[in-house]
């Protein structure tokens, strides 16, 4: 009789334990998750107190300086917005054009197959690695100099594969029932294609294009790699010129020796942060927008 | 209108081919031929990293023995020392360090998110990953310089001012997206009825998360970490921000080091003359750094396609 | 338990027998078929997805002006059978199809035929209403424009005429520009026929169209059939076999990949020849 009493009270003490140990376990899991966030708010906060001064429109219409007090960002975001616009214009109908290759023309072959791991890896290459092509091939065989052109080029390989792959994803979710709808009514691949499958398709496309813009306006390594210069005097006004881009202006600034540059950089960071936020916030409109709209 | 009269008005059609027709197959070829072009680029782009990788380096190793390169222990292009230790060293490190700031981080946070969040917080959680994710490079470059660097010199008093902890931290969070996405994804599609099977023998949330959710999930989880180490390597401008740029030999995270991505950006950030064995140096290192990231990756890929099959 | 039974016995169609009087006047007996020109005359085809051969030497005449329903269980080949008749299999990969398939005496599969000729020619309607997330409109007008239609006053002609032959006209004209995802499951399937008919076939396919739908959008389709086969050679392919009593003229009978019995609808359903026929139609399997 006592022994029984004594093994129920070890066993209600063990399952005690046990729950007492899963309690903890997602104690950790959370703060895990909490310190995620807790440091990065840290972090982004340190930036805005730095940064803050230098926030206003001198600082977006001046010209470079020797003095963090009168230098402004406005070439580097010429020159940044000339990139993404070029790379967009390169990047898009390329991208779009492949997965729609590889989605709705292609069959099922090997080469097929080798494209697509092909795409999956170079999703994974380095940008720097790009930078290297781009100075490699851009720069030098095609000789285009350190010109927006070949920074547009070398960004444009480097988003290539997002483009791709978030359209080729949206292209999947596009019902089987409408090609078939469009096949038997008489239409021809293209005009199935055309007319029915890119349009149903185009709010993922559409979020796939700005994730690429964000990552070419951000991107500096494969810039700083094919050469674009650290210093501009003035604003670019054609493909061929030297250019710099804002990722650059922080890059030098956060090494400048004085330290009244590394305020400026955060500005500057605060600045592309903003740009980068919105255009997050716009892709996350178009989903929801014509994500709902379109029920199949 | 009636009904009735439902007559075509088309003479009835042929369906031979004829010329109009033959022009519509043109156009039809010609757009698919234009696709074909378009998905082809993606290729010319790997075979353009190759080839130019393999020329520049083969050129590279022509006036330099390979021996040298993979084991001398001096990296001083200046002097003529080439040996990569000192830069594969440099990486290890970071990466070393990054992984040991993201794994446990990312892992905890997809399994809270997994296992233990409301909707609401998965819902708020994740996008704010996404935004993470969309963090460029330099932003943490500059965050690693003249943030945490000063922290760590507080604790370290002789600490270098840039050093490689502070890229390993910074690192760290970059890949955390990676992990923490991957990792929620593989732990979410584990089958319900593994859980429910659990949960029915009276198991806590722990001993079904630890003991069976985690192991089925494993293989998806280290493909994940496969990822995330493959981008803490070729991790630019972070690295050359705030690893301070000494390539040399060392286990001590407090030091400045030099990672091969931040010596590509060195030698290409300053004027250098083309053709020269120097020049020559970046396309060597750049090979070494695009072998070594297309390896895991592949393996990753190779993991998680096997890991969809099993689950679809 | 035992009520539910009573009642499959009920509904099976050999105890109803045939419907209506008003039905019968319409379909055509046996010499209307033999005399109507064969619109689709179709010899041993046969039909591999892959290894799997799923259609053994079919051989089928299709009659004008006729409906002719395609029975059997699931996986038996009908509907196989039916896309091979607009050569909706192209899309699949890796099928391939043997035999001769005649349309008013031409082989659709012949080297100089355009497919996509073909297919205006033989519209298609499927078993899942399947607009496009556009508007009624332009889900009905897709099919002339792709074919090169370009004027606006014609588009509106062939729009109306096609709703006020799928009887739909009433129930849409004052919101043609609203979204076709905004109609019922049955008003949506009869948007299908009309965009069917847009693209003026010869010939309709319909695979199960009104297997999703509800009793009265049923009926509604089958009065449909009726009024439509004035005009059009009709193939459905049904799971319900008082469907296929009720609207067709000649119903073939497909079994595991095998064309088992074809001919006139009453004569199949009141007198089939073939053991399997009798078998799947009073209910014993299927």
């Amino acid at each position: 009789m006592t022994n029984l009493a004594a093994e129920q009270e070890l066993m209600a003490r063990y399952r005690q334990r046990k729950r007492l140990l899963s309690k903890l376990f997602g104690a950790v899991c959370l703060m895990a998750m909490i310190s995620c966030v807790a440091i990065l708010a840290f972090l982004l906060i340190s930036v805005l107190w730095r940064g803050f001064d230098y926030l206003g429109w001198d600082l977006i219409r001046n010209l470079p300086s020797r003095s963090a007090a009168k230098a402004g960002i406005w070439v580097y975001l010429i020159g940044s917005l000339w990139l993404i616009g070029l790379t967009t214009l390169f990047a898009v109908p390329l991208g779009v054009g492949a997965a729609l290759y590889l989605e709705e023309y292609a069959a099922e072959s090997r080469w097929k197959r080798i494209v697509q791991l092909n795409i999956a890896n170079l999703a994974g290459v380095p940008s720097i690695v790009y930078g290297l092509l781009g100075l490699g091939i851009f720069v030098y065989i095609l000789n285009l100099g350190q010109s927006i052109l070949a920074g547009a080029l070398t960004l444009t390989l480097v988003v290539l594969p997002i483009v791709i792959l978030a359209s080729q994803e949206a292209l999947r979710a596009v019902p089987g029932s409408i090609r078939q709808a469009s096949y038997a009514l008489g239409a021809t691949r293209w005009q199935t294609t055309w007319r029915q499958v890119l349009p149903a398709a185009m709010p993922g496309i559409m979020t796939g294009v700005i994730l690429a813009v964000s990552r070419a306006l951000g991107e500096a390594a494969p810039l700083v790699a094919m050469g674009a210069v650290q210093y501009v005097d003035r604003a670019p006004t054609s493909v061929w010129d030297t250019f710099s881009a804002l990722p650059l202006a922080i890059f030098y600034w956060a090494m400048h020796s004085k330290p009244e540059f590394h305020d400026l950089a955060a500005a500057a960071i605060i600045v592309l942060l903003v740009v980068l936020i919105s255009l997050n916030m716009v892709a996350a409109f178009v989903r929801y927008r014509f994500g709902k709209k379109v029920r199949w | 209108m009636s009904t009735t009269n439902i007559a075509s008005d088309n003479p009835r059609r042929s369906l031979v081919v004829d010329a109009a027709r033959l022009r519509r197959y043109r156009i039809e070829g010609m757009v698919r031929y234009v696709l074909m072009v378009c998905a082809g680029v993606s290729v010319l782009t790997t075979v353009g990293i190759v080839v130019l990788l393999l020329f520049e380096s083969l050129q590279f190793f022509g006036t330099v023995s390979i021996v040298e390169f993979v084991t001398g222990t001096q990296w001083a292009p200046q002097n003529q020392q080439y040996g990569i230790l000192p830069l594969l060293c440099g990486t290890l490190l970071v990466t070393a360090g990054a992984a040991l700031v993201a794994i446990p981080l990312g892992l905890g946070t997809a399994i809270y998110l997994s296992e233990y969040a409301t909707p609401w917080i998965r819902e708020t959680v994740k996008p704010a990953l996404e935004i993470l994710a969309g963090v460029p490079s330099v932003v943490f470059g500059y965050l690693a310089l003249i943030v945490i660097s000063p922290i760590i010199r507080d604790w370290v008093p002789n600490a270098d001012p840039a050093n490689a902890a502070c890229a390993a931290i910074v690192v760290g969070f970059m890949i955390l997206p990676t992990v923490i996405s991957l990792s929620e994804d593989v732990l979410r599609s584990v089958p319900r009825s593994l859980r429910e099977a659990g949960y029915a023998l009276g198991a806590t949330k722990f001993d079904v998360t630890v003991k069976v959710i985690v192991p089925a999930a494993m293989s998806g989880i280290v493909a994940s970490f496969l990822l995330a180490i493959s981008r803490a390597i070729g991790e630019t401008m972070a690295v050359t921000l705030a690893a301070g740029g000494t390539p040399r030999i060392t286990a001590n995270p407090f030091e400045s080091i030099q990672t091969m991505t931040a010596y590509i950006v060195e030698k290409t950030g300053g004027e250098n003359a083309h053709g020269t064995p120097e020049y020559r140096t970046i396309f060597a290192v750049g090979l070494t750094l695009f072998v070594s990231t297309m390896l895991l990756n592949l393996a990753a890929q190779a993991i998680l396609s096997r890991v969809r099959e099993k689950y679809e | 338990m035992s009520r539910w039974s009573e009642n499959t016995v009920e509904d099976s169609p050999v105890a109803v027998g045939r419907p209506t009087a008003s039905t019968e006047k319409i379909l055509r007996s046996a010499s209307e078929l033999a005399g109507s020109p064969k619109k689709f005359a179709t010899t041993n085809v046969n039909f591999w997805y892959g290894t799997h051969h799923a259609l053994h030497d079919i051989t089928l005449h299709v009659p004008e002006n006729c409906v002719t329903a395609l029975i059997g269980p699931s996986g038996c080949g009908k509907s196989t059978y039916l896309r091979c008749l607009n050569r909706m299999n192209d899309m699949i990969e890796q099928t391939r199809v043997e035999g001769q398939i005649l349309l008013d005496g031409l082989d659709i599969r012949g080297p100089k035929v355009d497919v996509v000729d073909l297919r205006k020619r033989v519209g298609m309607v499927f078993q899942k209403s399947n607009p496009f997330p556009k508007s009624i409109f332009e889900n009905i007008a897709y099919g002339p424009r792709v074919a090169g239609l370009k004027s606006r006053d014609r588009l509106e002609q062939i729009v109306e005429r096609s709703l006020v032959q799928a009887a739909l006209w009433d129930e849409v004209k004052d919101r043609l520009n609203d979204s076709a995802l905004a109609l019922s499951g049955g008003q949506q399937q009869r948007l299908c026929i009309a965009r069917a008919l847009a693209t003026d076939p010869d010939v309709l396919l319909m695979d199960e169209p009104a297997s999703a739908l509800d009793p009265t959008s049923t009926l509604r389709i089958e009065d449909l059939i009726f009024e439509l086969k004035e005009n059009y050679t009709i193939v459905i392919v049904t799971h319900n076999m008082q469907q296929a009593a009720r609207v067709s003229d000649q119903t073939a009978f497909f079994y595991e990949g095998h064309l088992i019995e074809a001919g006139v609808t009453n004569e199949v359903f009141t007198n089939p020849s073939k053991q399997e026929t009798e078998d799947y139609i009073t209910g014993r399997f299927g």
